[in-house]
């Protein structure tokens, strides 16, 4: 049977789990516009692409541009730097598999992110074991495609999203 | 044990305070005569008094420099050398800040190192050990966000790389993917970064300062060890804090400052490095990356391991180790004195990390000695900084022959004295 006691320890039972509900989703409520606010904000979401104009970056060499602050790499590859970049998609020290010809919607213009995917260095151009780029920081080697060869960096440096509006001029992010 | 003696004011000034917020009773059983402390802690016992001196040091010229300084990517570079040229001895107060850093540390390891030594870490002292090493991570965090603020190459770069530490774990679920964005407030270090850090440097000093309280609070429970590491027992074993160790420690305290002033005033760029007079360039890493010698340890730990996930994971569990050592050493017997096997081991490990620090400055591919480049070297020393924790504690202090042990710290301390006539 139902007593008088029983219906006010159940009432009181509801009162501390819903107030202590309403409390903690309030805590939350106020703890996330603290935390989300240290996310990118929207004036730096706002700066997303660039134009870049080809004509001026001859064969066989590389222009490094800024884009959201970070560097990115456009390398007007020559005839045989593809073809070694082609004959490399079955070389078995890919780190990080895949074929130039995904990383590239046109051979001669390799467009990628400058950022070293270890830590973040800038690569330097030319250089390293597989005449690519070479991470001075931590050692890390990529190919004249951009692939990780060899040292501590886990993935090839990214291909951003590019459209080519006209054959000299491309558009970034 | 905390305060044997009791505070009597016989002023009746200080007696009307005292009975109403009695806070000079405090300061007296803190660190007066008031608290009793083992009669026999020798020069190694300072250290802590350093520290926290240099945190002070540290706060003070903090607040003085951010006066003028200007947390902006554009300007912040500038108003450091307006500081050292224009701001009234503002050449002054940033050397302090500057090498008062690496004098901190200094303090700091030294302080730690003391505790491995003399087994300070050991019950009933493992939440104070606790507390030493948050403190020391806080110290971490806020030398870095404070080596980033003058944004030269080598503050911009040193930004990148540690922040960069954290897309290591990007395999975690939701979280994983925007961490590192989340810490630089954009897509690369950046206005919102620089300003975050000014932010965040200035408020853990003060979080330090309570961490800081809380260990003394810790220490003030079972009072100090003693470099022999017997409980101490009775009145016999002990004198007050205040005058013998005040005097001790004032004197250890002149002796640091000389050390500290030869910095300041005849090489305050000595412990910087050159590429930091560069303004930061988001397009030019510099040749190579070094992190302040206070971090280079770990640093060659990061870079010793090929792979970046574990290579992070091996940094942050070299110092996060520190947390198991109460139960790593099993040992009776808390100093080394008595336990020969140890200390060797231990003079190793200070070896090994010095050697560990130098391996962090040096390019990984520099040829050392015999044709072993640093990389290697680094690989070694590594391992033998977790063996060291591992395999070599545990085992050594549960197996080795111990000396014996004085009766009582009375007992050890005049037993000396007679000896030297």
């Amino acid at each position: 049977m139902t007593t008088h006691n029983d219906v006010v320890e159940e009432r009181r039972n509801f009162l501390y789990i819903a107030t202590t509900t309403v409390g903690a989703v309030a805590v939350g409520a106020a703890a996330w516009p603290l935390v989300d606010q240290m996310n990118p904000s929207k004036d730096v979401l706002a700066l997303s692409s660039i134009e870049v104009d080809l004509n001026a970056i001859p064969v066989g060499q590389s222009v490094v541009f800024l884009w959201r602050n970070n560097p990115i790499f456009i390398r007007h590859r020559t005839a045989e730097e593809i073809a070694r970049a082609e004959a490399d998609d079955t070389a078995d020290d890919l780190i990080d598999p895949e074929s130039d010809a995904d990383r590239v919607q046109k051979p001669e213009w390799l467009i990628m992110s400058g950022v070293c995917t270890h830590l973040g260095c800038v690569p330097l151009d030319q250089q390293g074991e597989f005449g690519g780029w070479y991470c001075p920081c931590h050692g890390s080697h990529y190919d004249i495609s951009g692939r990780i060869r060899k040292g501590p960096a886990p993935t090839n440096l990214p291909v951003m999203e590019y459209v080519f509006l006209d054959d000299t001029t491309v558009k970034i992010g | 044990m905390a305060s044997e003696n009791k505070f009597e004011p016989t002023n009746p000034a200080v007696k009307w305070v005292e009975d109403r917020l009695p806070i000079m009773g405090l300061i007296y059983s803190a660190v007066g005569a008031g608290y009793n402390v083992p009669r026999n802690l020798n020069y190694w016992w300072n250290f802590g008094v350093l520290a926290g001196f240099m945190m002070v040091v540290q706060i003070v010229t903090g607040i003085v420099l951010a006066m003028h300084y200007i947390p902006h990517i554009d300007l912040a570079f500038d108003s450091v050398q307006h500081i050292k040229r224009d701001v009234n001895y503002g050449w002054l107060i940033q050397a302090i800040h500057a090498n008062g850093a690496s004098m901190f540390f200094i303090a700091v390891y030294i302080h730690i190192l003391r505790g491995f030594y003399f087994g300070s870490y050991k019950a009933p002292r493992e939440i104070l050990w606790f507390l030493g090493v948050i403190i020391y991570l806080i110290m971490m965090a806020t030398g870095f966000m404070g080596y980033v603020l003058p944004w030269g190459q080598m503050s911009f770069w040193g930004a990148k790389v540690i922040t960069n530490l954290f897309s290591a774990f990007d395999f975690i679920p939701i979280i994983g993917d925007g961490i590192v964005e989340w810490l630089w407030g954009g897509f690369a270090v950046d206005q919102p970064t620089l300003n975050r850090f000014y932010s965040l440097h200035y408020l853990l000093p003060f979080v330090l300062v309570g961490v800081v309280i809380l260990h003394i609070w810790a220490l003030h429970i079972p009072g100090s060890t003693n470099p022999l590491g017997i409980d101490a027992k009775g009145p016999h074993d002990k004198i007050p804090f205040h005058p013998y160790y005040t005097a001790k420690d004032a004197f250890g305290l002149g002796v640091f400052i000389m050390f500290f002033a030869a910095f300041v005033f005849y090489m305050p760029d000595f412990l910087g490095h050159p590429d930091n007079y560069i303004k930061a360039n988001a397009l030019v890493t510099p040749e190579h990356i070094v992190p302040e010698w206070y971090y280079l340890p770990f640093y060659a730990i990061l870079r010793a391991i090929p792979d970046k996930l574990l290579g992070v994971v091996a940094m942050f569990s070299s110092i996060l180790i520190l947390f198991a050592m109460p139960w790593l050493d099993g040992a009776r017997i808390r100093s080394m004195r008595f336990r020969p096997l140890s200390k060797f081991f231990f003079w190793l490990f200070v070896v090994n990390g010095l050697f560990l620090g130098y391996l962090g400055q040096i390019p990984t591919d520099q040829i050392v000695t015999m044709g072993i480049d640093a990389l290697t070297f680094a690989q070694f020393a590594t391992l033998f900084y977790f063996a060291y924790f591992i395999v070599i504690m545990p085992l050594v202090s549960r197996m080795e022959t111990t000396k014996p042990v004085p009766v009582s710290i009375a007992a050890a301390v005049l037993d000396a004295n007679k000896k030297k006539g």
